[in-house]
């Protein structure tokens, strides 16, 4: 409770005040800019508490589940960065999330290392090292790389790698390594359950909040100029290559501490991990939930993965389909995702200076 | 030492010539008008100035630094501003946001992503909005401005970092009379510290805010003077003259 209640907390100084006459121009317009009231502290703190108590209620084999869920989610995290804020169209997410269960597998096999203060950061290294190598390399340029440029660059990457994983024996071809130990704490270990489930989620509301304090810094604002007009703030003098590559290599470093949680719930690491359809998987959690919002990504990624969970439960041979057209659905009508429902334009971009309370305060202490 | 010297300037997009060995120089605390019909390359001539294009040819130089190869960035670094000819304010910021994004441009990594210039620039963002006329609506979305507010934004962005040199592509394209004339008195206090290069239709505009004139001709520059010896000039009416 007290993490939902800091998080309001948070939220307060970056409010843009009264907040009744802020122009809806965006044909967002939604009761919450009447009442002056912020939706998004709101959905973060219920999402937050549905969270805590979702293994008590859920059975065990749920609770498993809901982990795989959280991890997705925080590998959502990195893919909402660098496509929902600074713009940068990364086919190839995986490639971040699968070296870096690739890497942690190969410790925990080959060295047996498995402490959580040891894989956790190496894999966010490895996450952190292969978003260098591909962003310096897409990004970096003299001149503005275009979009087209970037996301074929990231999907050839992501693609590459599971063809590599595929052909290399040394990481077990397309069996993959599998009955990986568990990660462990001194002589704790994490086995699937509430106790990695709780983990992960602590985990990932630490990062939530790391990202929710850069994308509401002067540096999100930055971002914001970065997507909306790249050519615009370079003519203000930003380095806007450089702040896309920052962004593209924290976007790697999360996606590989995803990819290092994910290896040791699951206990295997296979070529999918790394390949094209993990990547698509991620770019459809965001569009799905809303991107440019961090819940967004977060709602995403436990809509898709519980909605296909429970077709393909009920629904064996076509849900596949359903999901498809779900997604389909939501991408035509509703392309800032289901978020959209409840957050208007103005509160999804937010506000970076000064609050209109503060210049009001200012204004009354001038006047006398 | 002139701030700014363009010289030779060619520019040529497949089979057309935009420029054709086209120059300007612009002294130190000047509003420079370029004027001249439709299609005679000034907007080309601005762009290639600003680092938007690449002259097929010819040397820019500004504050003694040879910068015809510099990107964008770089000229922006070293002291030049352009406010393009297409409002390109950030529609769905706020007016303040806007500003304090041109604002914070120079300040490092750590001090944005700490948020640590913030409060320093609240001052200066404030000033700004209250200079061009729009701090009582600091917190609308940029996209809610009439198209002359956008425009007011768009130089008060473009003259936040302090330039040395501001290049205005038609800053009154698609205003009204009230809104041109508002411009110009806009413009006149930021004499003191920035030279002007202004591309624009309206003559009396840049008549009455323009120290010099270069007037360009199908690529080549026609004449070049105060803005007195341009209107005695008699090659410059006659290119007006055909034109009307």
């Amino acid at each position: 409770m007290s993490k939902s209640m800091s998080a309001v907390k948070q939220a307060i100084p970056a409010e843009i005040g009264g907040g009744t006459d802020v122009a809806m121009t965006e044909g967002g317009a939604t009761a919450q800019a009447v009442a002056g009231r912020k939706i998004l502290p709101v959905v973060e703190g219920v999402v937050l508490v549905a969270a805590l108590i979702a293994p008590l209620v859920l059975q065990d084999y749920l609770t498993v589940f809901a982990t795989r869920v959280i991890i997705l989610a925080l590998f959502a995290l990195s893919f909402d960065l660098v496509w929902g804020y600074a713009g940068i169209m990364s086919f190839g997410q995986a490639l971040f999330f699968g070296s870096a269960g690739y890497g942690v597998a190969l410790l925990a096999r080959d060295l047996d290392i498995t402490n959580i203060f040891l894989v956790l950061p190496a894999g966010t290294l490895i996450g952190l090292t292969f978003a260098l190598l591909l962003g310096g390399f897409l990004l970096l340029g003299r001149h503005p790389s275009s979009v087209i440029f970037v996301s074929l660059g990231t999907l050839t990457g992501s693609y590459a790698a599971d063809r590599l994983a595929r052909g290399w024996y040394y990481l077990g071809g397309q069996n993959g390594i599998p009955s990986i130990s568990s990660m462990t704490l001194g002589g704790y270990e994490f086995s699937e359950g509430p106790a990695f489930y709780y983990l992960v989620l602590g985990i990932l509301v630490v990062v939530y909040l790391l990202c929710r304090f850069l994308v509401r810094s002067q540096f999100g604002l930055a971002l914001a100029g970065l997507r909306e007009n790249e050519q615009r703030i370079a003519f203000f003098g930003y380095k806007a290559q450089h702040l896309k590559a920052i962004i593209f290599a924290i976007g790697g470093a999360i996606a590989g501490l995803a990819g290092s949680l994910y290896a040791f719930h699951e206990g295997f690491v296979w070529p999918n991990m790394v390949g094209v359809v993990v990547s698509t998987q991620v770019v459809l959690y965001v569009l799905f939930g809303g991107s440019g919002t961090l819940i967004g990504a977060v709602i995403g990624t436990v809509i898709v993965e519980g909605v296909s969970f429970w077709l393909s439960d009920n629904y064996r041979d076509i849900w596949p389909i359903i999901l498809g057209v779900l997604l389909l659905l939501v991408i035509l009508f509703r392309p800032l995702g289901l978020i959209s429902f409840v957050l208007g334009e103005r509160e999804r971009v937010g506000s970076f200076g000064a609050s209109r309370k503060e210049t009001d305060k200012e204004k009354r202490h001038a006047a006398p | 030492m002139p701030l700014l010297e363009a010289a030779g300037i060619s520019k040529i997009f497949g089979k057309l010539t935009a420029l054709d060995g086209a120059a300007l120089t612009v002294g130190e605390n000047e509003f420079h008008g370029l004027i001249g019909p439709n299609g005679s390359g000034k907007s080309t001539l601005m762009k290639c100035i600003a680092g938007a294009e690449v002259p097929t040819q010819g040397k820019v130089s500004f504050v003694n630094t040879d910068i015809t190869a510099f990107t964008p960035t770089e000229r922006a670094r070293a002291g030049m501003s352009l406010k393009f000819q297409i409002t390109s304010v950030l529609p769905s910021l706020t007016l303040y946001d806007n500003i304090l994004l041109a604002l914070q441009a120079h300040s490092s990594l750590f001090d944005l992503v700490f948020s640590r210039t913030r409060g320093a620039l609240h001052d200066q963002v404030m000033t700004m909005l209250r200079q061009f006329r729009l701090a009582d609506r600091a917190f609308d979305a940029a996209a809610a401005l009439s198209h002359g507010q956008q425009q007011w934004l768009e130089i008060a962005m473009a003259l936040a970092g302090k330039p040395k040199l501001l290049l205005l592509d038609e800053p009154t394209g698609g205003m009204s009379l009230e809104e041109r004339r508002v411009t110009g008195e806009l413009l006149q206090p930021i004499k003191k510290h920035c030279s002007l290069v202004i591309v624009e239709h309206d003559l009396d505009f840049i008549r009455d805010i323009c120290d010099r004139l270069t007037v360009l001709d199908q690529g080549r520059v026609l004449a070049s003077g105060t803005v007195s010896e341009i209107q005695a000039n008699s090659s410059v009416q006659e290119i007006y003259l055909r034109r009307a």
